[in-house]
């Protein structure tokens, strides 16, 4: 059953590289085509989305640490870390994964990495002072399921990837917006360009957080599972759930684009119907009624 | 013609299928017995970790303790029992033993309230709680791919196998189970 996982994760991970790269070079053309630079648009993008993989598949995991502000911590800074984060990469059979703390009083913890083997999990300092080490080991053993399903590559690639184009989707709606207004230079065509463009100015953050949303609702009670298998204590992460989700302090290093990668919804904006319709994590409650059900 | 090729492939089926399946079996078999013994080499090198934290333990409690001489000699002495078994089940006996030594030793230090705030004992303590967790987890890993290894061994038809090429099952490492508890370390 993991070894499915595991595929299916490996699959949707080189799918949203493929559409990554299949989006840029639609952005070119349609600059190309706009501007009246025709082929070396989309030569550009290609390369750039050529580029931005090759970054997003070694480094995605660096740099999703930079912009949460974690920083590395080995066994002599925090042997307690250590020990809990060694002792479950034992019990899930992987390579112990690399430890970074987030300063910040805010409870919560998430995981990165392209394989078990280049691998990190990040915690924060509120989430080592708030829990007890049943609890920590709890969260940890979630980590590490998403360490040993290939969670973590997609959720990192989804991360940068999403990100870039919602980025450059912003920046092409603003730029679109001066073009028109400064008066039209094309013809019939060149204003069918711009609808094209436009469409696509809107459309792709739309596109993005559905990808987004595809991707963790189930994996997280996947995930609340295979850790209570670890641990073989369900209790220890229920536990853990109740505390991070009750903590109303709002974790400040996290953004839009990281907040699907940790345990618990980092953004204090979870409160209306339409947010939960929209919520990358399904509801704490449910996740622990599910796991006090073991 | 025909009728001979069509023969020839029968017979090829008839023996090349469980040739097949034979060659899964005894491979699937083979990959179970060195996983287990990568699992078995998990738990030992932990156990050798706390093994050697127990010199190391026994001087900083000393050094606030020093009449308590029978609990030392206790600790030691299941130390050196453990540095000589040599199966699975000698190893766990051992363990069990250097385990409710260690105990002990813990329970005498709650009477050294300056020991218990002895940054290097605090150290020590953490580590050791390290350790007893990561043998635990080991042993879950062990326990379970055992588990898999003979049963593997036992059911039909790969224990046809099994019994042809000598595999044995292993034994479970069984050590007294700890409750579930988190241990008090606090660094301040």
């Amino acid at each position: 059953m993991v070894y499915e996982e595991i595929s299916a994760n490996k699959r949707k991970s080189f799918l949203l590289l493929f559409l990554f790269v299949v989006f840029f070079l639609f952005v070119g053309w349609v600059f190309g085509q706009a501007y009246g630079a025709g082929g070396a648009g989309v030569l550009i993008a290609l390369l750039l989305a050529l580029f931005i993989s090759l970054i997003t598949f070694f480094w995605g995991d660096r740099m999703v640490l930079g912009i949460s502000r974690a920083r590395p911590v080995d066994r002599k800074q925090n042997p307690y870390l250590a020990n809990v984060v060694e002792g479950l990469a034992i019990a899930a059979g992987v390579p112990p994964p690399k430890t970074y703390v987030i300063e910040d009083s805010a409870p919560n913890a998430f995981a990165t990495g392209r394989n078990p083997q280049n691998s990190a999990v990040a915690v924060t300092t509120g989430l080592l002072d708030k829990l007890n080490r049943l609890e920590l080991e709890g969260v940890i053993a979630h980590e590490m399921s998403h360490i040993r399903n290939y969670d973590i590559r997609y959720a990192t690639f989804v991360v940068i990837l999403v990100g870039t184009v919602a980025l450059l989707s912003d920046w092409m709606r603003r730029s679109f917006f001066f073009r028109g207004r400064r008066g039209k230079k094309g013809g019939a065509g060149g204003g069918l360009i711009m609808l094209i463009a436009l469409l696509l100015a809107i459309l792709a953050p739309i596109v993005a957080q559905l990808i987004r949303l595809a991707i963790s609702r189930q994996r997280e009670y996947l995930a609340d599972a295979n850790g209570a298998l670890l641990t073989r204590y369900p209790e220890g992460l229920a536990s853990a759930l109740d505390k991070i989700s009750k903590d109303k302090e709002p974790l400040e290093a996290a953004n839009k684009a990281t907040a699907n990668l940790y345990i618990i919804n980092p953004l204090l904006e979870h409160k209306g119907k339409l947010n939960d319709l929209f919520s990358t994590h399904p509801p704490v409650e449910d996740r622990i009624s599910r796991l006090r059900a073991m | 013609m025909g009728a001979v090729s069509i023969t020839l492939l029968f017979i090829l089926i008839v023996l090349g299928v469980p040739i097949l399946i034979a060659i899964f079996m005894y491979n699937r078999l083979v990959t179970l017995r060195n996983r287990s013994d990568n699992a078995w080499h998990q738990i030992d090198v932990q156990l050798q970790k706390r093994a050697d934290l127990v010199p190391n333990l026994v001087e900083t409690v000393k050094g606030y303790a020093a009449h308590e001489k029978g609990v030392f000699e206790e600790v030691t002495k299941a130390r050196s029992i453990y540095s000589q078994a040599g199966t699975v089940k000698e190893k766990a006996e051992a363990t069990n033993m250097l385990t409710s030594t260690l105990k002990t030793l813990f329970a005498v230090v709650e009477n050294y309230p300056e020991l218990k705030a002895n940054q290097n004992f605090l150290l020590l303590q953490e580590e050791l709680s390290g350790i007893e967790s990561k043998i635990a987890y080991a042993r879950q890993f062990y326990n379970d791919i055992v588990m898999t290894f003979n049963n593997t061994q036992q059911v039909f038809p790969s224990s046809i196998i099994a019994n042809t090429f000598g595999f044995k099952p292993r034994e479970y490492f069984e050590i007294e189970e700890t409750k579930r508890e988190a241990p008090k370390v606090d660094f301040k």
